[in-house]
Parts: structure tokens; C-alpha cells; sequence
């Protein structure tokens, strides 16, 4: 060791530039400027992607109702076969009760887009009701590229827009930390294993938010709010985002010249845009609340599984679906989400700042996630989202959300036979997050590092490693088949409320520290 | 040594990723490796037949197989069973073959961590990306499966020990190498030629003639080591049998990209031609049609080719090499002599397999971080050598695997290198090049660029590569499968030609 510190500093002194002082940092990826290295750096992405999409998926070999992959067939099959208006319905030829679609109409349009693509190909896979539990190797290969494909075709460009936005004219930020943003955005483990591994399209809804919020941090508000409309007609747990969105336009809007003729504009596009998306749906009412209907499963109970969320951790003391009627729960949860989402979003309605925006997405993403009905999850994916946007300015709060997010999903993952990728995905993230290549200069290195918090952070990510290894090793006590699983949502739980109140408490310190410059540069 | 950490990190999380992929028979034979050296005595394992995958690699190998199958029987006895493992394709066994690769790349990483500890950063991250990173290495270990890593990487030990000056080090590694694979021998000549020179020349009467027979004893005793316990129980001459099949034909099933996919080419044409004059001819027994095993060192008009004439060839085409060494016998030239060796070995000899040019490719990686010239070749040939690696892959599914990581690879290189020789990076090449001891030769003043006959070669790579996977099926269907495969040969082989060409003058010069 102590040799290869001399060399490095005779290097630096003959050099004389500072990047050769201490480590070569990640200078040599990005000299050619921001796209080489976009490339390089999607090129690995995709790689990962495409080895996490060799292994197994929900619900793989397991008849009658196989799992997620499965469904997203069927409504290939679906959309395929039948006129868009027999979509919803039930009738002879669409059986609601096998995974009836539920996702807006721009799932369905995706859905009929990646079925003439897999009918080219391979004829039966998407055939009416013969195809069901269609498994083969080259069936799987086609439905796994149409993922590849719509990540490299969406998400892809849409983080390269938000990073041009995002670090344009920010001269006192280093070209590396932009490309290690960049490698922490396109490398999350969580979306890898659920869209390459489970089997999702929650790249192409994150795809669509991350461009809205790209348009709409570089002023171009109207783009930004009907990306945002694409968002939550994909799925509508995009909403988890709107009353940051609702906030922050609201907010820039009051603070323009003529605000009622800035609000009618983006009411215009909001209803144009859902207005062509529902297009077949339009001819009646009757058709646009059958569509609604299947949106919102209120059946289905206030949770499911073993969710992090307040609704399942608390059930261990208040057994909430006994005590309470669906119907009052539905208006518990609405409560408890709006007054836990509120304080954001009128921070944004006060002082709308970009900063503030991703900070008020995160906080309402993680109030619905921690609060609304029926929350799955993988939903952990929406908060997850705006995290990774400003992992630059919060990097211990991206990280503690990935590897607690990982864990909430590990039994998912572990039941669709995806343990050997989660574990090569949470060390890949460990490592890229950790970059050896000038982690000093990037500050990864937390403000708050008191004795005590680093103490507690070191006891939770132990408790995340021994309940991995209990999970896979021990067996559950008869009494308690789920203990582990409670074990781990409720350790969640606890991290992701901590997280809650600290992100409320950032976003309102940023008005206050707007308020105080104003106030200093009036005294000026 | 925490970068090169992190940079294994990464790749192994890789490796693991890629565990599910396809496997080739490779997977297989070293199975029945396994299995054989568990359950039979030493003396029957070069005579089993149990299994078509016969044991031929040295003894060192069948050595390291039986030291594998001692956790593998602890993992599942089924895979070391000599009948009921066979074709064992249990997710277990999957795993546990996988993960001994996976483990024993730590011999490459070791070696490529001693090769560069005296580097400058940028060099010594680079080198490391280059070689733990490979992307030929992950196709051929980690998907098709074989343990060139762990080979390459007491290769590369060597090396690093002879760079260093301690001779005898090295050459005893080199022996133990080839105790694991004889493919290596081609770089024999070299090493001796070295070794003699270097170690044993000009020292004077009686200390040279010590230093001969210390070197003589090590390489022996190693030699010892490897096969006494076989010519113990009379059993030397079924090793050797088993380990150089020369029934085997000129080619290879796929054609690997070297100089007698001309000779072919070649006869074929002659045929052809002559066919049009008048003439008639019996074509032969295995036309190059059929793409399987067999033997295709019959022609119809060229002279047919031995393995002595390959022999001999090699032999003439590595000389140059031979005579620099004993006229110029610097340490720092080495890797650049024995990448030659095997470049000809390639190219001239018989029934090369494609995988092998890695023996030269890993090599001439040292080189390339250290002087422009050789890193602006590197570009090309890593890039045509890892191209030629794709028909080992044929399944649609590690279609984007392969080639994202030769896109991934492509630019890393290219952005790497061009970092590396910027315009003001002069100071950190004549430091680097103190610190290997020697004077360098100016050629690190320049920047890195890619010449226009490498854009046009590597855009014609591009043409080749949609052909064959677009075009062709479209164009003729499911008829001449073996074109866009013999295209692919073909057109690697004459960059390969280049290179093997390049490496001659860049030899001749020294």
C-alpha cells in the first residue's frame, strides 16, 4: 500500500493537476464529454439488465394463474384480439377474472404495440386463449426484449434530458459527479429486478415522470404536465407524484402575470391529453366509469402481503381489517394520505423551487406509499424515483432507500426465484454507489455523522443482513409462518417513516432558507 | 489494491448474473473431469471412456479437476457420480461449476495486480479494465465456459516475474502453465531462448553453466511433479495419446479466423476455376459445407497439410522473434515476444480453436497502456478477436449480452486510451516509463486516434455482423447457414493477418 501512495503522488506532482492526487477519479469516463459517457454507461446498464433478464420471472411454471409475466401477456393477447372497447369488459372472449386489465389505456396501447411485435415473431404466443400460460424459451426471450427495448427507447433518453436539465450551467459541480449521478440512475436495483427480473413496464411510467420532470424544471411547463398525463395513464400509482405536481404548477403559476390564463393552459393539456388516451372510451359515461372501476381494486383490502406501510405494520397491534368496515377504511387511508401529503404540497404552493419539487415528490410518493389503500411493494419504486433524481444532494438518503427498499421486496423476490440476482444487484449498487474512483471528491461522506447516527445506521443495516440470512436459512416457527416477512416490513416500515419526516423537514428548511436570503438581500 | 477490488467487485457481480446463461459441452467435459478424478484411481484416468469427453489436458489439470471435486462432492455427490452425473444439469451443479470459475479468475487478478503496481494510476486502472473486464474472457469463461482465466492468469504471472527480472521465478511458472494446458507451448521457443540468454548468457564459464542446470533441475522436477505419478503406473504414453489427438482435422468445426481459412478459400476457388476449364475433380469426403467435425485437411488441388507442416511453419514464422530475443534479451520486450508466439501459433497452426486468441490478446494488453503505437493496434485486434468469439455463442438469448459487451468494451478502450494519451499526458508516460526501468521509446508524444483503414475495417465489421443476423435470414432463409459464419472467419482472419503482420515489424524494429 504505501508504495502505490508514492507513486500516486509523484504522478500528481509531475502532473500537476489534482485529479491524479488522490485517485484517478471517474475524469477518464467523461473527458469526452457528457454523451461517450451516457453511452458507455447505458451500454453497462443495459447489460445489467439484459444478464438480470436470463433468470426467472413471477410466477414462472406455476399454473393455473402463473404471476406478473403472465398477465402482461395476456393483455397482449388481449388487446390484440379484441376491439378497444371490449378491453374492460367482460364478455365471452375477455375473462376479467384472469388477469382482466387493470392499468390505464396507455397500457393497453403498449400492451397492443409489444403484441404485433411478438405476433411477428412468433404467431402463437399471443394467440386467443390458446396462448395462456404460453412458456417457451423464445417466448420469453421476445417478452423480455420488449422490456429491454422500451427501457433503452424511454427511460434511456428521459434520464439523459433530466441530466442535461439538471446539471446545465452548474459549473461548481465536477463532471464526475455528473457521471456518477448518472450511473445511480440508470442503475437501481430495484427497477432492474422488478421490470427485467419480476416482469414490469415501470420503466416506461418512471420514463414518462422523469421526462415530465426534466421539461418542467427547464421551464417548459405545458410539455412537463402532459409527460406527466402519459405518466398516470401507463399506471395510475403515478399519482402518487400529482399533488407534488398539482403544487408546484400551481405554485409557479400564481406567481406569473396573468395566472387564470397560465392555469387554463395546462388544464387544456391535462384534458387534451387524457381526452385522446380515453378516446375509445368517450363515447359514454358508462364506458369511461368502466374503465375507472377497474383502476381502483377497493376489494382487494387496505393492504396485501407484508407491505412497509403504516396500514400492515401497525396491524400487528390494530387488527384495522376487523375493526373497521372497507368502506371506513377507504376514508381512513384518504385522510391519513391527504393530511400526510398536504404539508408538501403547500410548500410547493408558497415557494416553488426545482429543488423543492423533487423534494415534495419524494415526500408524497412516500405518504402514499405509507398511507393509501392497498399499496404494494413494489411501489417503493415511485419514492425511489425522485430519491435517485437528487442523489447528488442526498446520497446517504438514496442509499438508505434502495437497500431497505430491496429488502421490503426481498420475499417477492425470493418467491419468483430471483435471489441470486438480488444479491449480485444489492453488491453492484454497493459498489457503484461507493465508487473507488474519487469517492473523497464526490462527498458521499454524510453531514450529519455524529457518533450516535452512525451507531443506529450500522445496527439497521446490520438487522437488514441478519434477517437476509435468516429468511434464507432458518425455517419459520409453526405458529408464526410469516414472521421473518413481518420482521422485515416493519424494520422498513421504521426506515421509510424516518425518511418521510426527514424529507419533510428538508423540503420545509428550503423555504426558509429562501425566505432568509430574500430577507438579507432586502437589507442589502 | 481497494481499486482493483472494486473493479473485481463489479465484474463478479457480473459473472453471477450471468450464471443462468447458455453453457457450452465445455460445461460438460469438465464435469466428467471432475467426476473421473473422484471416483477412479489415478492410473485409469487417462484410459476412461465412459464418457466421450475423455480427459486431455495435463496432469496439473486433471490435478486441480480432482482438488475441485472434493467440494463438489460435498455440494452434491450427484456431479462427481462417473455414470449417474452424466450430463448432470442440476441448478447445483450449474452454480458450483460456475462459481469455481468465478473463484479461480482470483489467479488473474492476482497476476494483473502484480503487473501493474509499479503503473501510474490512469495505466494501472486502465490495464485492470481492460483485463478484468475482458469481454472475451467473460464470453469464453463465464458463458461458454472453460478456465482461461485462471490459465491467462499464471501466464501473465510469469510475465510480471520475468519483468521483474527473477528468471527462474518465471520460468518456473511457465512450466507449472504448461503441466495445465500444452496448448501454451507454442511461447516454449521463446522462453527458452530467453531463459538462456537472459538468465545463463555471459556470466562467465561455471556460473553460467550453474544457472543452466538450476533452471534445468526447477523445470524438470516441475515436469516430474506433473507426470511421475502417471509414468509410476506405465501410464505416459496414454497421457500423451490422450493429449495430442492429431486425428483431429486442420480446422475446427467453425473455422477458427487464421490463415487456412485462405488456404481453403483458396482450394475452393481453384476448383471452382478450374471446374470451368474442363477439368474434373473428386470433391472431398467432408465438403466445407457440412461444418461439422471433420477432417478438412484434404484439398482437391493444393498440396494437403500435416501437422509437421504446421509444425514447421509456426516454427519458421516465430524465428524473427527467436533471433531478437538472443540479440536484444530486455525484460520489458517480453510480453510483446511471447504474444507473437502465440499470434503465429495461431494463425499457421492446427486445428486452432478460436479461444485461443486470447493467449495473445491478454499479453498485448500490457503493452497497449504503455506506448500509443501498440495501444492503437490493441483497439483493432481486441475488437476483431472478441468479434471472432461470437459464433461460440448462438443462442438468441446471449445475443444482446454479446454484443453489449463488445460495444461496452469498444468504448471503454477507445475512451480510456484517449485519456490516457491525451496531448498533455507526456509527463505521466516518461514517468511510467522510468519506472519500468529502460529507456521508452518517444512514441507516447502523439494522441490516440483511430486510423481510417481501422474505421473502414471495423465499419465493415458492422456490414458483416447485420448480414449475418438480418439480411441473410431474410434474404435466403434457413439455406447456406455456414456463410454468414464463414464471412465472419474470413474477415477476422485478415485483420488477424494484420496484426500477426504489425507485431512482425513492430519486432523487427525493436
Amino acid at each position: 500500500m504505501g508504495t502505490k501512495k508514492k507513486t500516486r503522488r509523484t504522478a500528481g506532482t509531475v502532473l500537476g493537476n489534482n485529479d491524479a492526487g488522490d485517485s484517478i477519479s471517474l475524469q477518464w469516463l467523461i473527458h469526452r464529454g457528457l454523451g461517450p459517457a451516457f453511452v458507455a454507461v447505458s451500454l453497462f446498464g443495459l447489460l445489467i439488465r439484459a444478464a438480470v433478464s436470463l433468470h426467472s420471472y413471477s410466477g414462472a411454471g406455476n399454473p393455473p394463474k402463473y404471476g406478473d409475466f403472465e398477465a402482461q401477456r395476456h393483455w397482449m393477447e388481449i388487446t390484440l384480439n379484441l376491439p378497444p372497447r371490449d378491453w374492460y369488459t367482460n364478455g365471452t372472449s375477455n375473462d376479467l377474472s384472469y388477469w382482466g386489465l387493470d392499468y390505464p389505456p396507455l397500457t393497453a396501447y403498449q400492451s397492443y404495440f409489444h403484441g404485433l411485435i411478438l405476433r411477428f415473431f412468433d404467431p402463437d404466443s399471443v394467440a386467443l386463449f390458446t396462448s395462456r400460460g404460453y412458456e417457451t424459451y423464445f417466448g420469453k426471450l421476445l417478452m423480455r426484449w420488449t422490456v429491454l427495448g422500451s427501457d433503452a427507447l424511454l427511460f434511456f433518453p428521459a434520464v439523459l434530458y433530466f441530466l442535461y436539465v439538471y446539471h446545465y450551467g452548474c459549473n461548481s459541480r465536477s463532471s464526475c459527479e455528473v457521471a456518477w449521478h448518472m450511473v445511480m440512475l440508470l442503475i437501481n436495483p430495484c427497477l432492474i429486478l422488478i421490470d427485467h427480473g419480476h416482469f414490469q413496464y415501470n420503466c416506461i411510467s418512471l420514463g414518462f415522470t422523469v421526462g415530465a420532470v426534466a421539461a418542467i424544471l427547464s421551464n417548459r411547463d405545458l410539455l412537463g404536465s402532459s409527460l406527466f398525463c402519459l405518466a398516470l395513464n401507463h399506471k395510475q400509482m403515478s399519482a402518487y407524484y400529482a399533488p407534488a405536481f398539482f403544487g408546484h404548477l400551481l405554485g409557479k403559476c400564481i406567481r406569473r402575470r396573468n395566472p387564470l390564463l397560465e392555469i387554463s393552459k395546462l388544464g387544456l393539456v391535462v384534458i387534451g391529453t387524457f381526452a385522446i388516451i380515453w378516446w375509445p372510451y368517450l363515447y359514454s359515461t358508462d364506458a369511461i366509469f368502466g374503465v375507472v372501476s377497474r383502476l381502483a381494486p377497493f376489494e382487494r383490502g387496505i393492504y396485501e402481503d407484508y407491505v412497509a406501510n403504516f396500514w400492515c405494520a401497525t396491524s400487528i397491534i390494530i387488527k384495522w381489517k376487523r375493526l373497521f368496515m372497507t368502506q371506513s377504511l377507504k376514508l381512513l387511508s384518504l385522510v391519513a394520505t391527504v393530511s400526510t401529503f398536504l404539508p408538501s404540497m403547500i410548500q410547493q404552493i408558497r415557494s416553488p423551487s426545482g429543488k423543492g419539487f423533487i423534494y415534495s415528490m419524494l415526500n408524497t410518493s412516500l405518504s402514499f406509499y405509507l398511507f393509501s389503500f392497498q399499496v404494494h411493494e413494489k411501489s417503493i419504486l415511485l419514492p425511489m424515483l425522485p430519491a435517485s433524481l437528487m442523489a447528488r444532494e442526498e446520497p446517504f438518503l438514496y442509499k438508505w432507500l434502495i437497500l431497505f427498499g430491496l429488502l421490503s421486496m426481498f420475499p417477492l423476490l425470493h418467491r419468483d426465484g430471483l435471489t441470486p440476482p438480488y444479491m449480485a444487484l444489492f453488491a453492484l449498487f454497493f459498489l457503484l454507489f461507493h465508487t473507488n474512483q474519487g469517492s473523497k471528491d464526490l462527498g458521499l461522506g454524510i453531514g450529519h455523522s455524529s457518533a450516535a447516527f452512525q451507531y443506529s445506521t450500522t445496527v439497521a443495516l446490520l438487522c437488514s443482513f441478519v434477517l437476509h440470512f435468516v429468511y434464507l436459512t432458518a425455517i419459520p416457527p409453526e405458529k408464526y409462518p410469516y414472521l421473518f416477512e413481518a420482521m422485515m416490513m416493519i424494520l422498513c416500515f421504521i426506515q421509510f417513516s424516518l425518511l418521510a419526516i426527514y424529507c419533510n423537514w428538508r423540503q420545509w428548511k428550503l423555504s426558509e432558507d429562501l425566505t432568509r436570503s430574500w430577507k438579507e438581500k432586502k437589507l442589502l | 489494491m481497494r481499486e482493483l477490488w472494486w473493479y473485481i467487485g463489479v465484474v463478479t457481480c457480473l459473472k453471477l448474473l450471468l450464471i443462468p446463461a447458455y453453457h457450452s459441452t465445455d460445461f460438460e467435459v469438465h464435469r466428467n473431469w471432475l467426476a473421473l478424478t473422484r471416483s477412479l484411481p489415478l492410473c485409469q484416468w487417462y484410459s476412461d471412456e465412459t464418457s466421450p469427453w475423455t480427459l486431455d489436458y495435463p496432469p496439473f489439470f486433471a490435478f486441480f479437476e480432482r482438488f475441485l471435486s472434493l467440494f463438489a462432492s460435498l455440494v452434491d455427490p450427484k456431479i462427481v457420480h462417473l455414470h449417474e452425473g452424466l450430463n448432470c444439469k442440476s441448478p447445483t451443479a450449474i452454480y458450483f461449476q460456475r462459481l469455481t470459475v468465478i473463484a479461480s479468475d482470483s489467479c488473474l487478478f492476482y497476476a494483473i495486480h502484480r503487473l501493474a503496481r509499479n503503473f501510474g494510476p490512469i495505466r494501472r486502472n486502465l490495464l485492470w479494465i481492460l483485463v478484468a473486464w475482458s469481454p472475451m474472457l467473460v464470453i469464453v469463461d463465464h458463458i461458454h465456459f472453460q478456465y482461461n482465466g485462471f490459465l491467462l492468469g499464471l501466464l501473465l504471472l510469469s510475465i510480471s516475474f520475468l519483468m521483474d527480472g527473477r528468471d527462474l521465478a518465471g520460468g518456473f511458472i511457465f512450466a507449472v502453465l504448461l503441466c495445465f494446458k500444452h496448448l501454451f507451448a507454442v511461447a516454449a521457443p521463446v522462453y527458452f531462448v530467453y531463459l538462456l540468454r537472459h538468465y545463463c548468457w555471459g556470466r562467465g564459464l561455471l556460473k553460467g553453466f550453474f544457472r543452466l542446470s538450476v533452471m534445468g533441475i526447477t523445470v524438470i522436477s516441475v515436469f516430474a511433479a506433473a507426470y511421475g505419478p502417471f509414468a509410476y503406473h506405465g501410464q505416459i504414453q496414454q497421457v500423451l495419446l490422450r493429449m495430442f489427438p492429431f486425428g483431429r482435422g486442420l480446422s475446427h468445426s467453425y473455422w477458427a479466423p487464421n490463415i487456412w481459412v485462405f488456404y481453403i478459400i483458396l482450394d475452393k476457388m481453384l476448383v471452382f476455376m478450374l471446374r470451368k476449364l474442363g477439368f474434373s475433380f473428386n470433391p472431398p469426403i467432408s465438403s466445407f459445407t457440412g461444418g461439422l467435425v471433420g477432417d478438412v485437411s484434404s484439398f482437391s488441388v493444393l498440396p494437403k497439410i500435416t501437422p509437421l507442416t504446421t509444425f514447421i511453419i509456426v516454427l519458421i514464422a516465430l524465428s524473427p522473434s527467436l533471433i531478437n530475443v538472443w540479440s536484444k534479451p530486455q525484460p520489458k520486450s517480453f510480453s510483446r515476444w511471447v504474444a507473437f508466439a502465440y499470434t503465429c501459433g495461431f494463425l499457421f497452426g492446427w486445428h486452432v480453436h478460436e479461444k485461443a486468441s486470447l493467449h495473445f490478446v491478454i499479453p498485448l494488453t500490457v503493452l497497449a497502456v504503455q506506448n500509443l503505437e501498440d495501444a492503437m493496434h490493441y483497439f483493432l485486434l481486441s475488437i476483431v478477436s472478441c468479434y471472432s468469439l461470437f459464433p461460440l455463442l448462438f443462442e438468441r438469448q446471449e445475443y444482446p449480452i454479446r454484443v453489449l459487451l463488445l460495444l461496452l468494451h469498444s468504448l471503454l478502450m477507445w475512451l480510456g486510451f484517449s485519456y490516457l494519451y491525451r496531448k498533455t499526458e507526456l509527463c505521466e508516460a516518461t514517468v511510467a516509463a522510468n519506472k519500468l526501468g529502460g529507456p521508452h521509446k518517444a512514441s507516447s508524444s502523439g494522441e490516440f486516434k483511430i486510423c481510417s483503414m481501422t474505421r473502414i475495417y471495423l465499419f465493415g465489421l458492422v456490414i458483416i455482423e447485420l448480414y449475418g443476423q438480418f439480411l441473410h435470414p431474410y434474404l435466403l432463409g434457413n439455406d447456406l447457414p455456414f456463410l454468414p459464419l464463414m464471412m465472419i472467419s474470413t474477415y477476422c482472419a485478415l485483420g488477424m493477418t494484420y496484426s500477426w503482420i504489425w507485431q512482425l515489424r513492430q519486432i523487427i524494429r525493436l
